[in-house]
């Protein structure tokens, strides 16, 4: 069954290899310093759509993300993997989104692109690690939703059959369509990059990142290949009430954010040698901290 | 009006732990605000099932909604409940677990009704807020603490135009304390179909496998935990070997997990479980913010680390400076000599 698939992805700073100039002397955070990385939940959902691509190859698999001009690479990632397409969201008045503000953004834009039959996103954000996004943007939509979802079993007759994690456990459970899906770290891995769609896709650009001034390298190739012209949509473009976007669309606010500092300790220091360890065991031992 | 709301959260017809938690925490909240705590809780065949295990944590009203469908629990039909109950009641405060159930439904509920959620906070405390732009100060609001960020800050979250507020908090992280084993709460036993269309029953769960925990991980008094520096899976073995030894259980960084040398289920911090064991030892760990609040609480810490400026160190109270595989076969051997 030929299906319409939207792939919810951001792009993040990868929180995981955070080095020491990660956060500034005033306790903000560096962006510059960390790199940018296609969130990787996101990778593990793109791959379940590509994986119903593959089943029916007239299933259409979009991504969209919302971000500054740099997300483009998530929509050129999506590409040289095996996306149809993709649409960046990218306006300043976007900025400052909380989850809340985010899936207004990402619902609108899903609005306006053709309500698909399966929406489907990572779990989490490794920047925030909040697992808001994905229901709330169903909820805006109007569709189900089944979250921490490890694989899709089978798609039929309208309806989705999908295996996921519960507290202690596992559920299969059948949804009918339209649905949306947040999929989990520990389902099938994304595929590589295809080396023909790389060729294919590498000069795909969105508007934004046009040059301003002088010339566009190879400007006839996008007038001749229109698939190299990334779709970019600003809050107007989707129709966006700018009081629920951004920073106006947020309930929740910042008070404070700190660097943690935690209370230092007297600690004794000991080396590995083998009297050091034994007089560590033995101490523990005789003030019946071990037993 | 204005009271606090705790979603309390069922496995069959038995409340979960996080919910005890929450409903601690949401008792000392509501006598801080001088308001009521109310609770929540939707299921099967569960009248007269729930109600003893929940009212001694100092209920003063409980919502019990006893209905075909409710559990297992799907997205739609606890959605519904909640939105339409704070619509009638109008909390100020609501909180959840932020367990896979907590997660799925906290930010439905709070999408439908335009209001705030914080995600796995790891403090809950009231304070005053002041908008310096709009030149407004809110009082009493609830601060949404909690580690942003991978880890590396920590974000205090207000709420300040909307209601309820609302905050998930994994388990492990508040204690569960009876109030009054005789508190006396009233209970409402609501009209299900008042509150759910029959339309949104349409998920249906076709298989289910729950297995009791394969650990006690939550519980344990020693912890022997361990990092990416262990540098295997198979070096893991060692740490279960001295966690046999002392009685404990084996923990790990979310590093280590990521790495493949240890089950997801033992990670420790603020995205895995939290403890708070009378012995931790860190093996190999270097001490990244969201593992410390996950066991920041431990008596006594034991830090095995080549690195001597790890940053876990600083909170420990015995650092070894050694590679995992040295020291830790060494423990185990003096462990074993010496005991007895």
């Amino acid at each position: 069954m030929s299906l319409k698939i939207v792939v919810l992805a951001k792009q993040v700073p990868d929180t995981r290899n955070v080095g020491p100039d990660a956060m500034t002397p005033e306790g903000t955070v560096n962006r510059a310093a960390l790199p940018a990385i296609f969130n990787p939940e996101d990778l593990n959902a793109l791959e379940q759509a590509l994986l119903l691509k593959d089943a029916d190859p007239t299933t259409n698999v979009q991504i969209v993300t919302m971000g500054p001009p740099r997300a483009t690479d998530i929509i050129r990632e999506g590409l040289f993997r095996g996306t149809d397409g993709g649409v960046l969201l990218t306006d300043r008045a976007f900025a400052g989104a909380d989850t809340l503000a985010t899936s207004y953004a990402l619902a609108t834009a899903i609005r306006k692109m053709g309500l698909p039959d399966i929406v489907i996103g990572g779990r989490q954000a490794i920047d925030g690690d909040t697992a808001q996004v994905g229901p709330q943007v169903a909820q805006k939509l109007g569709y189900n939703q089944v979250t921490y979802v490890t694989s899709i079993d089978e798609v039929r007759d309208g309806k989705i059959v999908v295996t996921r994690h519960i507290d202690g456990g596992v559920e299969r459970v059948e949804a009918p369509l339209p649905i949306l899906i947040t999929v989990n770290g520990d389902a099938a891995p994304c595929r590589p990059q295809n080396a023909k769609l790389v060729m294919k896709y590498k000069r795909a650009i969105t508007p934004i990142e046009r040059p301003v001034e002088g010339e566009l390298p190879y400007a006839e190739e996008y007038e001749k290949k229109p698939y190299l012209n990334i779709t970019q949509w600003s809050v107007a473009d989707v129709d966006g009430d700018l009081q629920q976007c951004g920073l106006a669309g947020s309930p929740t606010k910042v008070k404070a954010v700190q660097n943690i500092v935690f209370k230092a300790k007297e600690s004794k220091t000991l080396t590995s040698s083998d009297a050091d360890v034994e007089g560590l065991v033995k101490e523990l031992l005789n003030e019946k901290i071990i037993g | 009006m204005q009271n606090v709301f705790v979603y309390i959260e069922i496995e069959g017809t038995k409340v979960q732990d996080v919910s005890l938690e929450l409903l601690t925490k949401g008792r000392k909240l509501a006598n801080e605000l001088g308001v009521q705590l109310h609770a929540v809780v939707a299921g099967t065949d569960i009248k007269g099932k729930v109600e003893a295990q929940v009212l001694p944590y100092g209920i003063d009203k409980l919502f019990v909604f006893d209905g075909e469908g409710l559990f297992p629990y799907t997205s739609k039909p606890h959605t519904d409940i909640l939105v339409k109950l704070f619509k009638r009641e109008q909390p100020q405060i609501c909180l959840m677990g932020a367990t896979v159930i907590g997660r799925d439904l906290g930010p439905r509920v709070s999408s439908s009704l335009t209001s705030g959620l914080t995600a796995d906070c790891t403090q809950l405390e009231i304070g005053d807020y002041e908008d310096k732009r709009a030149g407004k100060v809110y009082k009493n609001l609830l601060y949404q603490i909690r580690p942003a960020f991978g880890g590396n800050i920590v974000a205090t979250i207000v709420n300040p135009d909307h209601r309820p507020q609302m905050a998930t908090v994994r388990s492990g992280v508040m204690k569960a304390e009876v109030l009054d084993a005789d508190y006396k709460g009233e209970v409402v036993y609501e009209n299900v179909a008042d509150f759910v269309p029959s339309e949104d029953y349409v998920v249906k769960v076709l298989e289910r496998h729950v297995e009791a925990a394969k650990h006690n991980l939550k519980g344990a008094p020693i912890v022997v935990a361990g990092g990416y520096g262990v540098g295997s899976k198979e070096n893991f073995n060692m740490l279960f070997d001295l966690a046999n030894l002392l009685h404990g259980e084996v923990g790990a960084s979310r590093a280590a997990v990521d790495a493949g040398f240890c089950d997801h289920d033992r990670q420790i911090g603020q995205t895995g479980v939290t403890v708070h064991p009378k012995v931790y030892i860190a093996c190999g760990i270097s001490g990244q913010i969201q593992h410390i609040a996950g066991m920041q609480d431990s008596k006594i810490i034991i830090s095995v680390n080549s690195d001597p400026d790890a940053p876990i160190n600083k909170i420990a109270d015995y650092v070894i400076t050694g590679t995992v595989e040295e020291v830790v076969p060494k423990l185990i051997k003096y462990y074993k000599q010496n005991s007895k």
